[in-house]
Formats: C-alpha cells, sequence, structure tokens
C-alpha cells in the first residue's frame, strides 16, 4: 500500500512513475503539456535552440498563446509574436492559436478542452495554475522549464505540501469564486500558501459553476501557491465530457492524507471582496471601500473574462450608463466567449453603457496596452494582481474585484456595490 | 562559486512587476532589460549597481508573475547572488535554471544592512559581513539542485543528458 497522498501528490507520482512520493522529494517527471505565450515563448525558444535537438518532443503538446500584446501593439510585440508563429510552423505546434483563434490562455485551453483532469501541465505564465479547477496539476515556470519541456516533454519539481481549504455553507448571492479567493488570500497572505498546493474543498466549492472554479484555481499563485486543486465531481464531468480532447483521469486525495495545514472557512463569512494596491492580500470588504473614486474599470482577464463574469457584468450594467467620469474596458477572454457575448445580446448591453469592448487580449491586466494608467489614475478591475504599476504608472493604483463589483463600480464613479444603484 | 560585492537592500515582497515592468518585455535582450532593473521600486539602482553586486530582501522575494526576464534582469545588471529570507517558487526554479546563484539565510537579511560589504561561499553556504564581521550559514541546496548549479543551468544540464544519450 502506497502511503496516503493527496491530489496533487498523486498526480505527481504517477507522472513520475513512482507509486508514491513524499513533500521534499525532488522528482522528474512527464507533463502532458508545456504551454508559453509571446512574452515567455521567445526567452523558451532561444534555450530551446542552445540544447542542440532540431525537434520539439511532441508538436501536439505545446500549446503556444499569443495573448498578451496581440494583436500587436507596437513593432517589438510584433516581432516577438513572430517568433511564436515562425517556431510554431517550424515544428508543427498544433495548438497555436492565431489572433482571431486566440483567447486569454487560461480561459482558452479549458474552453477548448485541451487540458483535463489528472494532466500535468507546466506553462511559462504563473496563472497556468488556473487549471487546478479541472482536477489538474498545472503550476507556472519560467521560460528555460518551458524550453527544455519542448526538448524533453519533462520537468523537475519538488513535490510540494499541501493546504486543504474546506469551503463550508453556501456563498450568499452576489458573493463569487472571485470574493472567496481574495477573502483566502487576505486570510493567508501574498506568502501564506509559498512552495505548496492549495487543494479546494467542501460544499461551497462544489456547488460553483467551473467558471467561478476557474477564477479561485487561478489566483492561488497570488498567495504563492504551486497549484490550487479542486477534486472531480460531477460539475467538472460534464465541463470535460464531450469537451476533452484526451481522456482524463480523476484522483482523490485519501481520506488520510497529510496536509500542512487544513483551514475551514464558513461561507456565510465570505463578503463581496476588493484587494487594495498594492498586493492581493490587501483585502477589504466592498462595503468599506465606497469612498474610492475610480477612472477606470477593467472587466476580463484569465480570472475574470469569462462567460459567467461576461453575465454578471452585463446583468449589473443592463439599463445603465458608465459613470462620465470611468472609462470601461470589457475583453471577453476568448473568441467563443466574444462571439456568445454577441449571441446573447449582451454586447448591445456593453455598448449601450458606453463601455469600450475589444477583442480577447490579455492588454490592460499586465500594464500592455488598451487601457494604461496615467499617474495618479486608480482602477478597480476583474484581474489578478495590484502590484505596484502593474497597470500603467508606478503612481497609478489598482483595485481587485469581481465583474458585478467592477461593472456597478464603474457606473457609481467610486468602489460600490450593485445594490448600490437605484 | 565565491562572490564578494556591495548590498542593495529591499523589503518583502518584491514583486516582478517591479524587478522588471511590463512595459519592457516587449524584447528579451538581457543588456535592455537590465536597464530597466527594479526601476519601479528604486530608481537609482541601476545607477548605483556595480558589477558583482549582491541583492538583500526580506520574505517572497520575486513574488508575482513567471517572466524569466526578471532574475535575467537583475543578473544582466551585475548582481551576483540574492540573499533573501524567502524566494517566490516560480523565481526560485527560475534563477536556478538560469544560474543566478540565490540564498535563503533569515539570520543574515536581519543583520546585514543596505552599504555593507559581504562575500559569499555558495559551495559552503557561508556567508560573511565584511562590514560587521559576522558570519552566518545559509540553507544548503540539495543534491538535485546542486547539479543543475554545477552543470551551469538547466540547458546545460539537459544539453549533457542528450548527448550522452546519443552516445550510448
Ligand atoms: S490576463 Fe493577465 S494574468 Fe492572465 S495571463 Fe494575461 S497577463 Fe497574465
Amino acid at each position: 500500500m502506497a502511503r496516503p497522498m493527496t491530489i496533487a501528490e498523486k498526480i505527481l507520482a504517477a507522472h513520475a512513475g513512482l507509486d508514491e512520493v513524499e513533500p521534499g522529494q525532488l522528482i522528474e517527471c512527464d507533463l502532458d503539456l508545456v504551454l508559453s505565450n509571446d512574452v515567455t515563448t521567445p526567452i523558451a525558444v532561444r534555450e530551446f535552440k542552445k540544447i542542440g535537438v532540431d525537434k520539439v518532443f511532441d508538436p501536439e503538446k505545446i500549446v503556444l498563446v499569443p495573448d498578451h500584446y496581440t494583436p500587436n501593439k507596437d513593432i517589438n510585440s510584433a516581432e516577438q509574436a513572430k517568433i511564436v508563429r515562425d517556431f510554431a510552423r517550424e515544428q508543427g505546434i498544433t495548438h497555436y492559436y492565431e489572433v482571431g483563434c486566440m483567447g486569454v490562455e487560461h480561459a482558452l485551453l479549458p474552453e477548448l478542452g485541451v487540458v483535463g483532469a489528472g494532466d500535468l501541465v507546466i506553462g511559462a505564465d504563473s496563472h497556468t495554475c488556473t487549471y487546478g479547477a479541472l482536477g489538474a496539476f498545472s503550476t507556472g515556470v519560467g521560460s528555460t522549464d518551458a524550453g527544455v519541456g519542448y526538448a524533453t516533454g519533462r520537468a523537475w519539481f519538488k513535490v510540494p505540501e499541501s493546504m486543504l481549504f474546506r469551503v463550508h455553507g453556501k456563498l450568499a448571492p452576489g458573493v463569487t469564486g472571485k470574493d472567496l479567493i481574495l477573502h483566502i488570500i487576505g486570510m493567508i497572505g501574498v506568502d501564506g500558501a509559498l512552495y505548496r498546493a492549495m487543494e479546494f474543498t467542501g460544499d461551497a466549492i462544489h456547488a460553483l459553476s467551473m467558471d467561478q472554479r476557474m477564477s479561485i484555481s487561478n489566483m492561488a499563485i497570488e498567495a504563492g501557491g504551486k497549484a490550487g486543486i479542486i477534486e472531480v465531481d460531477d460539475v467538472t464531468r460534464a465541463y470535460l465530457d464531450g469537451r476533452a480532447e484526451r481522456p482524463y483521469t480523476e484522483y482523490h486525495s485519501d481520506p488520510d492524507a497529510s496536509y500542512y495545514a487544513v483551514y475551514d472557512i464558513d461561507a456565510a463569512d465570505v463578503v463581496p471582496t476588493v484587494a487594495f494596491p498594492h498586493l492581493p492580500s490587501n483585502t477589504r470588504p466592498v462595503a468599506e471601500a465606497r469612498d474610492v473614486q475610480i477612472d477606470q474599470a477593467v472587466i476580463g482577464s484569465c480570472t475574470n473574462g469569462r462567460m459567467e463574469d461576461m453575465r454578471q457584468a452585463a446583468a449589473v450594467l443592463k439599463g445603465r450608463k458608465v459613470n462620465p467620469r470611468v472609462r470601461c474596458i470589457v475583453i471577453p477572454a476568448t473568441q467563443h466567449v466574444y462571439r456568445q457575448c454577441v449571441d446573447e445580446g449582451l454586447m448591445d448591453i456593453f455598448l449601450d453603457a458606453n463601455c469600450a469592448v475589444s477583442t480577447p487580449t490579455c492588454g490592460p491586466c499586465l500594464g500592455g496596452y488598451m487601457g494604461v494608467l496615467a499617474k495618479g489614475e486608480r482602477a478597480v478591475s476583474t484581474t489578478n494582481r495590484n502590484f505596484i504599476g502593474r497597470m500603467g504608472s508606478p503612481d497609478s493604483e489598482v483595485y481587485l474585484a469581481s465583474p458585478a463589483v467592477a461593472a456597478a463600480s464603474a457606473v457609481l464613479g467610486h468602489i460600490g456595490l450593485p445594490d448600490d444603484l437605484d | 562559486m565565491q562572490f564578494k560585492g556591495t548590498v542593495h537592500r529591499y523589503g518583502r515582497d518584491v514583486d516582478t512587476d517591479v524587478i522588471i515592468p511590463a512595459r519592457y518585455l516587449t524584447t528579451s535582450d538581457p543588456a535592455e532589460l537590465a536597464k530597466h532593473c527594479l526601476v519601479d521600486l528604486d530608481p537609482t539602482f541601476v545607477d548605483k549597481v556595480k558589477p558583482g553586486d549582491i541583492i538583500v530582501a526580506e520574505e517572497n522575494f520575486g513574488c508575482g508573475s513567471s517572466r524569466e526576464h526578471a532574475p535575467i534582469a537583475i543578473k544582466a545588471a551585475g548582481i551576483d547572488c540574492v540573499i533573501a529570507k524567502s524566494f517566490a517558487r516560480i523565481f526560485y526554479r527560475n534563477s536556478i535554471n538560469i544560474g543566478l546563484p540565490i540564498m535563503e539565510c533569515p539570520e543574515a537579511v536581519d543583520a546585514i544592512k543596505d552599504g555593507d560589504t559581504v562575500s559569499v561561499d555558495a559551495d559552503a553556504g557561508t556567508i560573511v559581513d565584511e562590514t560587521t564581521g559576522q558570519t552566518f550559514t545559509a540553507h544548503p541546496f540539495p543534491p538535485f539542485i546542486r547539479e543543475i548549479i554545477e552543470a551551469g543551468g538547466l540547458i546545460n544540464r539537459t544539453k549533457a543528458k542528450f548527448a550522452e544519450k546519443a552516445q550510448a
């Protein structure tokens, strides 16, 4: 009998060809996917070429998504995107997504069924942890890891300790997965899960839709986490069946698996939450943030750019106008979400409300383009980071919140709740 | 590996967005990245840093993005070694993979002051504050990680593995 293990330990053991692993152990694993984007691929390709092999290990297991600066913002970013495109063509990469098909990578891969439960995925992007919502072990790495991954299909790991977050009860109406993960990060801090795998369970989690779960797993990295895993249940199966490209494997933690820490959270304690500058852990209830005037609202990103996020924002914006002192930028995370916004009439709501709606891109989330902040400006954003200078000037401020709160704030001109609107 | 240099000291949660802001991420050229290293945290850094200098910081150094541009910028700016109370996970592995020596040593971080001269013996794990004469011992790297560092980084190690396979 192998030792009792957590989901994270089981997935790592399976991919290392071992019956069991334990925290702290250094292992080398076979990977199901290696992901990189237009910022990280150029360095990964440069490193890959140094290894001295001609071909990637498997052109079907490498995923290249130009999303950060595409459609290209300037000549330099066009050169970088071209490196990605040329490499994809030269290597016959099957999972390459050109402008017009692409989306923000962590929204795109689950939507297309590229990643599934039980997968071991590395991505040269820190929010690769998003796929934990599907029951995968996926984690962000750097470009050198990705370059070596292209060549070998393998990576080294230190088996992390796991932390269990049990969320009991039911989130109140208007409280989303985003509020819950902000609440947790506020509770444990930006390094509260450093080097560790976070695992989320409890009836409040199982009651959430896949879109909401992805917002939670997405932000595991904001607590320093290596992964943010939610065990497979009926919601996961319904999401994956008919969508996953490959057969998937369910893993469940053993009842007697050991955790570094176990947190019991009462869902009733979670309220609409906003993270103040300049750390995602600097959280306060939205109700205590009403005096924060804003210049811009951004609704989108790999955290909150999915269909349900768009619907939540639209429900607030319907029949209303964005405050004339505010720019409200809406970015559906993928081409599919964009199309569905058109089909469901959400696009009319956004346009009627005077929102600027963009084709999928990371753009403003990392201060790239499409809504960069000037000195002294404040934004409320559904993204995941509010570090100094994250969305523009080092003298600007970013407040992180859910789509409904961002939309309500856009109308109010200050941070607030949908209930504050008349 | 031995280093000796002047210390630039910073606080906790130094994130990759301040190490190298996204507005400079449209290039991956180390020299270009080095010009903007830490600009949003300490605009004077690039002017005062000298080759061989050492960064000392509190907890969670390098948190945030996976951008390898961050350790690349630090290394290209001339920094030989980063000593912190703890490192963010991705920054830690990126540094090892590209061969930027990093050391975790809370006691040293508490004692060392900005501008001190510090010498480091990375193999022995010793850190000496030459200005005060105090000596500290850092957590040593596990053998697997030492293997990557000794190979000169993950790329060289992988290259050697492929060469071995070709010979076998
Ligand atoms: S949307 Fe933001 S956090 Fe997500 S992948 Fe893009 S830049 Fe990174």
